[in-house]
């Protein structure tokens, strides 16, 4: 579904991603993992267009798409729920979810976008209690799931979710990998870009491990967890896990 | 001290005024929000608006009195094309000024305005000249009589269609899709882009939007005041200084800004002296500057990068 092949991404003369490759295959869960600033938001920014690789292709659903832009790619079925939620905080939780389906308006009409809203409202009932409410006023596990679904109303094949447990209470970052497992059971392909690598382990079939903008190391999830110098490294205590 | 019928009257004057004001800054308002540009051309198109929709309605002199146009076609048509010259010059100030240089600092964008401002005064003095035109009120009629205040016709259309055009531009941006677009992309356009909207479009349709509002505003208040080339400069300033006052990124605020400021205006020249309209405007301004400038280009930056950081 996802190829990504030898990118190498700047930031000015700041090479943050190094000839990274990685795949995701169609039905998968691959976890990226690394510590803060190893490039993992870099490199979802790269595949989802805000940013342009230097060298390197990313091919989706055997598409070239390096470079296209962000606005562009998301009609092609891959949603990126940003780092830090982003949510439109002016915008009521309903103008939210519509503007996610933003790119589907003339292609499948307001019905089904409604009918998609509602079941939105089905994954994530604290939203439907809010929906009248300013994005912004949400509490922070309540705007990440915002996120999340206003992500999803694209109706994407593919889904790129950057560190969405990142500051919420336990029993939010729970809630959000139950919902995670979920949306795999429907069909959705995910790449996630966590910190909290025991969790994403948890839930993943496949991961990779990102260091200074190289992939260090990959494999089964099984595999990783079991990898000693990455439990050393990501896997040590609580707090090594929320890096 | 004034009586009150003067000073009923006084602050009648005003409102119609500021109606205009409040208008412009809202065009401003829009732009600022969506592409974080302030643009210095808003008081352009109004006079652009205005002396088409004049041209087309009714009988003027053009190139110095070489030509006469005598085209008299009805009011709304006459006004519809105006604000499309205006909307159409929007469009290409954007396309040609404002969209290459999207990269360039907020400030060399501003001059990009102030430049575009200053080309379009020249070709509007280069058709109609230093003359000042008028264009017939909207309908015939005496003035109403209210509170022994004078409230002409005019006046009444011009806060009539004030409110009309504030609650469709409010109603616009609350229902329709692309009005919610526009509000996201100034909330977040890092975000917004990730939902599939293209800044550039939207960018577009603020300033086409707003170069409309502000042909509106000029048409409606033609038959008020005179409109002389120049005028536009003014009203550009007076739109800014009315959207400072509403907090920069307030169409709310922008459009009480406005009315505020035409009310002050008003009992300024009146009470104090007619040279004292504009002062106090600029005295306004000067202070506002002082306190906030400094501080909103830098807030911008700021939220600018975090935006990219994404
Ligand atoms: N907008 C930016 N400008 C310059 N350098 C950046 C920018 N964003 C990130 N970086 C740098 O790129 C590297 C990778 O950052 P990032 O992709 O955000 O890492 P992660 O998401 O893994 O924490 C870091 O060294 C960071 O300082
Ligand atoms: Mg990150």
């Amino acid at each position: 579904m996802l190829k990504v092949d030898g990118i190498s991404t700047f930031y000015g003369h700041i090479r943050a991603l190094n000839h990274v490759s990685l795949d995701v295959n169609d039905g998968e869960i691959v976890t990226l993992i690394g510590a803060n600033g190893a490039g993992k938001t870099t490199l979802l920014n790269t595949i989802s267009g805000m940013l342009h690789p230097k060298n390197g292709d990313v091919v989706f659903d055997s598409k070239k798409i390096s470079r296209m832009r962000a606005e562009q790619i998301v009609r092609l079925g891959m949603s990126h729920v940003p780092e830090r939620r982003q949510v439109f905080g002016s915008l009521t939780v309903l103008e939210n979810l519509t503007l996610g389906a933003y790119c589907r308006v003339s292609r499948d009409g307001w019905k089904a976008i409604y009918q998609d809203i509602e079941k939105v409202f089905g994954l994530f009932a604290i939203l439907e209690k809010r929906k009248e409410q300013l994005a912004g006023t949400l509490s922070g596990g309540e705007q990440q799931m915002l996120a999340v679904a206003r992500g999803l109303m694209a109706k994407p094949k593919l889904m790129l979710l950057d560190e969405p447990s990142l500051g919420l209470a336990p029993l939010i970052v729970q809630e959000i990998f139950r919902i995670i497992t979920e949306l795999r059971k429907s069909g959705t392909t995910i790449l996630l870009v966590e910190q909290n690598a025991r969790a994403a382990l948890r839930v993943a079939d496949r991961g990779y491990v990102l260091e200074n903008g190289h992939v260090v190391m990959s494999g089964k999830a099984a595999e990783l967890t079991a990898d000693e110098q990455l439990q050393k490294a990501y896997l040590g205590g609580r707090s090594n896990g929320k890096g | 001290m004034p009586s009150s019928e003067q000073l009923a009257q006084l602050i009648l004057s005003g409102i119609t005024q500021g109606s205009i004001y409040a208008l412009i800054a809202l065009g401003f308002v829009t732009i600022y929000n969506v592409t974080g540009v302030i643009n210095f051309s808003q008081g352009e198109f109004a006079v652009i608006g205005a002396f088409v929709a004049i041209t087309l309605s009714q009988k003027v002199l053009l190139w110095h009195g070489q030509m006469t146009a005598s085209l008299e076609w009805p009011l709304p048509v006459a006004a519809l094309i105006g604000v499309a010259a205006a909307v159409l010059i929007g469009v290409l100030l954007y396309r040609l000024g404002i969209q290459p240089s999207r990269n360039a600092s907020p400030l060399s964008q501003i001059v990009v305005t102030i430049g575009a401002s200053i080309a379009l005064r020249g070709l509007v003095l280069l058709a109609w000249g230093t003359d000042p035109y008028r264009l017939t009120p909207f309908t015939e009629g005496p003035p109403f009589d209210l509170m022994g205040a004078i409230l002409t016709r005019q006046s009444v259309w011009v806060m009539g269609l004030t409110v009309v055009f504030v609650v469709s531009l409010f109603l616009f941006f609350k229902y329709t899709l692309i009005g919610k677009a526009l509000r996201a992309s100034s909330a977040n356009p890092g975000a917004a882009r990730l939902m599939g909207i293209n800044p550039q479009w939207m960018g577009l349709i603020a300033f086409a939007l707003s170069a409309g509002l502000s042909a509106l505003a000029g048409i409606v208040v033609a038959p008020v005041t005179f409109m002389t080339f120049d005028r536009g400069l003014m009203l550009s300033l007076k739109g800014f200084v009315a959207m400072i006052m509403g907090g920069l990124t307030d169409p709310v605020g922008a459009v009480v800004g406005g009315l505020i400021l035409g009310v002050v205006e008003s009992l300024a020249a009146g009470l104090i002296s007619s040279g004292y309209r504009d002062a106090f405007t600029f005295a306004i301004l000067v202070v506002v500057l002082l306190v906030r400038l400094g501080g909103f280009i830098k807030g911008r930056k700021g939220e600018a990068l975090e935006r990219a950081g994404l």
